[in-house]
């Protein structure tokens, strides 16, 4: 056995002696002691990196993120000193456009909660579904990912999303910011007929593209002028709308091509809505300078994924966040997709192949810490080891962008030590047990 | 104005004579024994033999005689033909003329899993007792059509089922009936890969089962055919009889034609292919068919790309199959390929003869173009000495034409069948384009008549001004009018005139604007010399034909790269091997293998690779996967142990080369998992740019697919046949195994019996089926299968040990952690996810530690893909092992390239980095297990088949050779060609479940 492999060995058998003391999954207690990190390399979030670093924090939040090599500290201020020499410690991870906690299993109907009937549900919250005990969001905070954008899909508004951190008893505990934002399917402006219903399958323009955008634009403007004290019948879609014209909601917008991102931007703006995002973007590079103009974020799809076309640049997926990045644009990745629950906590290897593919990597790193709580609007309290914000960060073994060194010792969310243990640990501790005599 | 098309269908012979022994009650019966004598014509005996000013004699329908100098009998009737044309009409050898399998009747409504007709085979799909003639009715318009356009005998058949029976050779005779129109009613028996429509038998719901089920025919047909069976099959009986007939054989494309034509080689079987018309993108591979192909014109129309939003959503492969398909029979014709022509995938015949004259342009040769009409087909058809040709006896089906058959002036004026004159334009009219006088009363214009003879068009001049005309031309007559004021007038005043042609002049009488009555005459000054002109104008319209490449899409290779002599020089080299990584090293690559490793390595003649400060390593293995295949699952049976993703393998998946560009160097393609016994699999080498064949490994371990758990059980989507458990599951293993182990005996003793035993016995009947899982318990062939939980798991090893045999690997296993112990016991390997879980039911226990605890059970371990987008980053997938579960770097690679060696027994060959072993190398540019690692070149025994920045710089190519493609397209589309909406090619992704 090589030291690598003890050494992870020894890591195991000390969770493991966590997970008796807790119990897994249960949340854990509101920070009580002042907490220091020594010598850590902090990977700040907003490209900065300290090398040799003190992290402090209390009461959920951070106290003192500074450069151990130029700062004196009184280390009796703090009651519990993590020495984190050679080890790495970050801002939580944040996955946007997700929907973990309403979907269990992809196959078992009666577990999934992701979408409504109807085309129009602004209304449709997905806080009241998000399943606080998914065992699938507990595999997510062995890597990092501490905070998500949980999010509604189908329909042409899907409804809203809220942010939550990923470890609650149930959805109000777990609500960083309510109703966040609502999410659109801008329509295609080419479509093609359904080949198996005998209709042609060709690419042509579609018809009913300009329909959908007018019929969309009065819905945006009755939702505008609806005004909830006098009107005499209450509107719960209309309602619900009502954040993005007071800028206190973002529209996020699923578009992919050049010219529906710039349709679906403009359509907003003039409906009045200042908080705009994009997500998808396929084509976003060749609009860049539009989007930079006109200060629209984006969050493209699960670099993971397959390039669209035959012809694409076969690295054309791995290339497209540090390609808008590199062009000014804010950019955060989501795990959109197939199986997207479960490989979400892919999340920090989709990044890493973004830096693989053109990014810088502390630029990579932001792609799911600051950037995604800009776009999120949560980077008052997330997405950089800053003081004043929450204390929700983590210590990894090493780059957490690697899958060979995302190994993480500890975690916080807002100052809680929470468990990185899950479901799946404790099968493997189980049963490699019994199979290999070891835990 | 809108076209006229003129069709004057009339019979030049009195009396249309019907058959000697059928009673007439119409009025006396009257014989017809008169003889047509074609004089002066140049005459096209065959497409080589051409006699100048020759005679053509004709009698009851049949070529009387043929010659130069040939005598007229007196009581012949005289047709001078001085100046014009005689062709032999066309054949077309793969029609469904008169047959609409849309209306035949369904032998069921429901979907079955068992066949529905009785006392024919066991499958619907197989209905070689199908006749044409049954259910033919002579379709008077659609013959129209094809006469227009030169044809003059079709063999039409009933387009529907793998085996389709026998088609029936039609004259297209439309002035008598049946009884003479058949030329034989048993022209040929017809084939395909598609299922009847008429049957909803669900086998075989896949290509390759319908390979299979041809396969399994032809064996039964020889048992059947040997007195073995007991019963009686009538589809049996009817394929023997249509044994000594032309067999033809729908293959779609250039892809299915080498399917079709493996089959033919297995079975002895001389198919006839009716290809797909891009079989210029595979033309060696053509070639060595040594097969005769029937060809299609239906030649995509340019795309519409005046809408670049558009534009940029079409596929480089689909624009140009636009820019190259009409040199495809040019192509067939230089590498000496025997080919007919058919209209069959034209939707109009006139489509087919305009797309004939571009293939003209495009190169092919007029002698070769009419071979493929006449002598070709009827060769093929065995009927060369009945049809095809002008000689003494043969039919009487001739063309009359105004100059050489396929210029785009001629004008072919009548189509003879079997003696029938079928009049498609006048053929006395005259040419009367030119420059005249006209005079009319008083006054004198200029005439330019320009146009065809039969479709002239007039520009006249008064003086310097043109004048509003019209000129019509029908049967010698002239009519002309013309509003005699200025065009800029709003006022009319038409003069009328109507007239005779005699030589140079054309005279006649008029009516001016007052009405009063005039004669008028035009005298022509100068002959028009417009055909020259023409042809010189067509040749400039032909459009750059792009080259073809390998294969001919995106990325495609302009000629297959080679085998190199590479030194790698000073790089990290992952050996697999008991050296583990060496830093600062060299490796030499000669003739595909590896041929040196070690430090300061020195070649002559090699290229040398600095690789310093990057990563050597041997290619990834993926164990399971399923791109670069036309199919997956045969779902139409709960075994299908029959069929091979050998058969279907697609070599033009865009997949293969993206798995180039994540290091993958070896692939086996799994059949999937609809059911418990799936197909046999294929281990291949992504060579980009090969043949289907050329992707498979030579000599390696054969492999089929076994499946446990939901898919196999229906329970994620319909279905209705056993097994719904996983307790049915086990038993149909030990059933199929049980019937297995029983045919293998049955064989075994057959075998053992002494020369004159055998006579006396009945052979056993030969089943691919049983012989494959006869193979499996014998330790020729070896299970991967498809697992998730615990409990099956065990229990297939158990039903394994029941036969005594071991399962070679199990693929997913994501519990096998459970089961480590058992597995090791029993000596299977896994191949695995890194972390998949949670996506059904049965893999919600699944843990990304499971290849950790396998692999330290003692377990050879794999991680594999069963994704196209996965399989590009295998390295990650291994990577994640350190993460979960603590493996060293070097045992997590290990599981991406030697241990899938291992379990696919290629280990070898492949694998590691070791001297002797194939070429099979990926330069990283980082440790190859991190995430920040790039495979820069990837290598299969010596040739590089992917760059990175070559691959950058082919993008840019694409889209440069894209624009051009737009551009001559956008030319099309301006010159007024047709033009097609733009598609979008969307490839679909095929997993385990794809049905």
């Amino acid at each position: 056995m090589t030291i690598m492999k003890k050494h992870i060995y020894t890591l195991l058998l000390l969770l493991a002696v966590i997970s008796i003391t807790k119990a897994q999954q249960t949340p854990a207690e509101k920070q009580s002691q002042r907490i220091l990190i020594m010598n850590a390399t902090a990977h700040i979030g907003n490209g900065k990196v300290i090398e040799n670093s003190y992290v402090a924090f209390e009461n959920g939040k951070i106290t003192l993120v500074t450069d151990a090599t130029k700062t004196k500290i009184d280390p009796t201020q703090y009651d519990e000193k993590i020495d984190a020499t050679g080890k790495h410690v970050y801002p939580g991870f944040i996955v946007c456009n997700s929907t973990l906690g309403l979907v269990e299993i992809d196959a078992v109907k009666a577990s999934d909660d992701e979408s409504e009937l109807g085309d129009l549900n602004p209304n449709i919250r997905s806080l009241i579904a998000y399943n606080t005990e998914s065992k699938v969001i507990e595999t997510m905070r062995p890597n990092g990912i501490l905070a998500g954008q949980i999010t509604p899909r189908g329909g042409r508004i899907s409804g809203t999303s809220s942010i939550v951190q990923f470890d609650a008893w149930n959805w109000e505990d777990a609500a960083l910011k309510k109703d966040d934002g609502i999410h659109m399917n801008w329509p295609n402006s080419l479509t093609r007929g359904k080949w198996w219903l005998g209709e042609d399958p060709t690419l042509k323009p579609n018809k009913k593209y300009a329909k959908i955008i007018a019929d969309l634009k009065i819905y945006f403007e009755k939702a505008k002028v609806y005004n909830l004290e006098k009107a005499a019948t209450r509107n719960l879609p209309f309602e619900a709308m009502q954040g993005l014209f007071t800028e206190k909601q973002t529209l996020y917008i699923n578009a992919n091509g050049a010219r529906e991102i710039m349709d679906a931007v403009n359509f907003a703006k003039d409906a009045g809505i200042h908080k705009i995002v994009i997500i998808g973007g396929n084509e976003a590079t060749k609009i860049s300078d539009f989007l930079i103009e006109n200060n629209i974020p984006v969050i493209v799809t699960r670099p993971h994924s397959l390039p669209s076309a035959e012809d694409d640049n076969v690295k054309e997926p791995y290339k497209l966040a540090a390609e808008l990045a590199n062009k000014g644009v804010v950019v955060s990745i989501d795990p959109n997709g197939d199986m997207e629950r479960m490989n979400s906590r892919n999340l920090p290897f989709y990044a890493g192949t973004c830096a693989a593919y053109g990014l810088d990597k502390e630029d990579a790193l932001s792609l799911i810490t600051l950037n995604a709580a800009k776009i999120l609007g949560v980077e008052d309290t997330m997405g950089t080891l800053e003081s004043g914000k929450d204390a929700t960060l983590f210590i990894s073994e090493g780059d957490a962008l690697d899958m060979r060194t995302n190994i993480l010792s500890k975690a916080f969310i807002q100052g809680r030590a929470i468990s990185l243990e899950t479901h799946q640990t404790e099968l493997y501790h189980r049963y490699n047990q019994k199979i290999n005599g070891s835990n | 104005m809108k076209k006229i098309l003129l069709f004057i269908f009339l019979c030049l012979h009195i009396a249309i004579y019907a058959q000697e022994y059928f009673p007439k009650n119409d009025g006396v019966k009257t014989t017809d024994n008169a003889i047509v004598a074609f004089t002066n014509a140049t005459i096209y005996v065959s497409p080589s033999e051409i006699i100048k000013n020759g005679t053509l004699l004709i009698q009851k329908g049949k070529v009387l005689n043929v010659g130069a100098s040939i005598s007229i009998p007196k009581n012949a009737v005289q047709v001078d033909l001085k100046d014009k044309y005689i062709y032999p009409s066309f054949i077309d050898m793969y029609s469904n003329f008169g047959v609409n399998t849309e209306s035949l009747p369904k032998d069921s409504n429901q979907t079955l899993y068992d066949a529905n007709r009785e006392g024919y085979y066991w499958n619907d799909h197989i209905r070689p007792d199908q006749s044409a003639i049954e259910v033919f009715n002579y379709d008077n318009a659609k013959a129209k059509e094809y006469i227009k356009n030169g044809f003059g005998i079709v063999s039409t058949h009933v387009n529907d089922g793998i085996v389709q029976g026998t088609g029936t050779l039609i004259a297209l005779n439309n002035f008598q009936d049946n009884n003479l129109r058949i030329l034989d009613q048993k022209s040929a028996q017809y084939f395909s890969f598609k299922k009847s429509k008429r049957s909803k038998q669900s086998y075989p719901t896949s290509r390759m089962g319908a390979i299979a089920l041809l396969r399994q025919f032809y064996y039964d047909t020889d048992w059947y055919n040997k007195g073995n069976s007991n019963s009686k099959d009538l589809a049996i009986e009817a394929f023997l009889e249509n044994k000594g007939i032309p067999q033809i054989f729908d293959a779609e494309d250039r892809k299915n034609a080498l399917r079709a034509d493996k089959i033919a080689k297995e079975f002895k079987q001389n198919y006839i292919l009716k290809g797909g018309g891009d079989e210029y993108q595979r033309i060696d591979e053509i070639v060595n068919t040594k097969a005769s192909f029937i060809i299609p014109l239906d030649f995509p129309d340019a795309y519409d790309v005046s809408n670049p939003y558009i534009a940029n959503k079409i596929a480089l492969s689909d624009m140009l199959y636009w820019n190259q398909a009409p040199t495809n029979p040019k192509v067939l014709e230089e590498h000496q390929v025997n080919f007919a022509l058919t209209a069959s995938e034209n939707k109009k015949v006139d489509e087919f003869f305009s797309n004939l004259q571009s293939a003209i342009s495009y190169g092919l040769s007029e002698t070769k173009a009419l071979e493929a009409l006449t002598t070709v087909p009827a060769k093929l058809l065995g009927k060369q000495n009945e049809i095809g040709v002008l000689k003494k006896g043969y039919i009487a089906n001739f063309l009359i034409t105004s100059g050489p058959i396929f210029d785009k002036e001629t004008t072919i004026y009548e189509n003879w069948v079997q003696g029938n004159a079928n009049i498609l334009s006048n053929r006395n009219t005259i040419d009367i384009s030119g420059d005249y006088v006209l005079t009319i009363d008083t006054l004198s214009y200029t005439m330019h008549i320009k146009g065809s003879p039969e479709k002239p068009a007039l520009k006249l001049m008064k003086d310097s001004l043109e004048l509003k005309s019209k000129i019509t031309y029908q049967d010698g007559w002239v009519n002309i009018f013309f509003n005699s004021i200025d065009a800029d007038s709003t006022k009319t005043e038409y003069t009328r005139l109507t007239g005779l042609i005699t030589d140079t002049i054309l005279k006649g009488n008029g009516n001016l604007p007052n009405g009063k009555v005039i004669a008028w005459t035009a005298t022509k000054k100068k002959t028009a010399e417009h055909k020259a002109n023409k042809k010189n104008k067509t040749e400039k319209n032909l459009r750059t034909i792009m080259p073809v490449t390998f294969p001919n899409m995106a990325y495609g290779f302009d000629s297959l790269p080679k085998q190199q002599r590479i030194l790698f020089k000073n790089a990290t080299v992952w050996t697999n091997e008991e050296e583990g990584i060496l830093k600062e090293t060299d490796v030499l690559v000669n003739n595909g293998k590896i041929e040196a490793i070690g430090k300061d390595l020195s070649a002559t003649n090699a290229i040398v690779i600095d690789a310093k400060g990057k990563h050597l390593t041997s290619g990834i293995i993926d164990e399971h996967s399923h791109i670069g295949t036309d199919a997956v699952n045969e779902a139409g049976q709960n075994s299908s142990a029959e069929v091979s993703i050998q058969d279907v393998l697609n070599p033009e998946d865009i997949n293969l080369y993206r798995n180039l560009s994540g290091g993958v160097t070896t692939i086996q393609i799994l059949h999937g998992s609809a059911n418990p016994i799936g197909g046999q699999s294929a281990i291949i080498k992504p060579r980009w740019g090969v043949s289907a064949q050329e992707l498979l490994l030579e000599n390696a371990s054969p492999f089929i697919k076994f499946a446990l758990g939901e898919n196999v059980k229906q329970s994620n989507w319909g279905g209705g046949r056993f097994p719904q458990s996983r307790m049915g599951v086990e038993q149909v293993f030990i059933d199929y195994f049980q019937r297995a182990k029983e045919y293998d005996q049955k064989w075994n003793t057959y075998k053992s019996l002494s020369k004159k035993e055998k006579a006396k016995t009945n052979a056993p009947r030969y089943d691919i089926e049983l012989e494959t899982l006869a193979q499996i318990i014998n330790k020729e062939r070896f299970i991967t299968c498809h697992s998730y939980v615990q409990s099956e798991i065990n229990m297939l090893m158990k039903v394994a040990d029941l036969f005594d045999f071991n399962v070679n690997t199990f693929t997913h296993i994501l519990e096998g952690y459970k089961v480590a112990d058992k597995m090791k016991a029993h000596g299977v390997g896994g191949s695995t996810f890194a972390d998949w879980w949670a996506y059904k039911f049965e893999v919600n226990d699944a843990i990304p530690y499971n290849a950790a605890i396998m692999h330290d059970a003692g377990i050879v371990v794999a991680i594999n893909s069963d994704d196209a987008e996965m399989s590009r980053r295998l390295n990650q997938e291994a990577a994640k092992t350190i993460k979960y579960g603590g493996m060293t770097e070097e045992e997590a690679w290990k599981m991406v390239t030697i241990n899938p060696a291992k379990l696919l027994h290629l280990d070898d060959s492949i694998g590691s980095i070791k001297v002797g072993k194939d070429a099979d190398i990926v330069l990283w540019s980082d440790n190859p297990l991190s995430i920040y690692a790039i495979a820069e070149k990837t290598m299969i025994e010596g040739v590089i088949y992917y760059d990175y920045e070559t691959m950058e710089q082919m993008k840019k190519e694409i889209e440069a050779t894209k624009n051009t493609l737009i551009n001559q397209m956008l030319e099309a589309k301006n010159k007024g060609m047709k033009t097609q909406a733009p598609k979008e090619k969307k490839k679909e992704l095929m997993h385990c479940d794809t049905l």
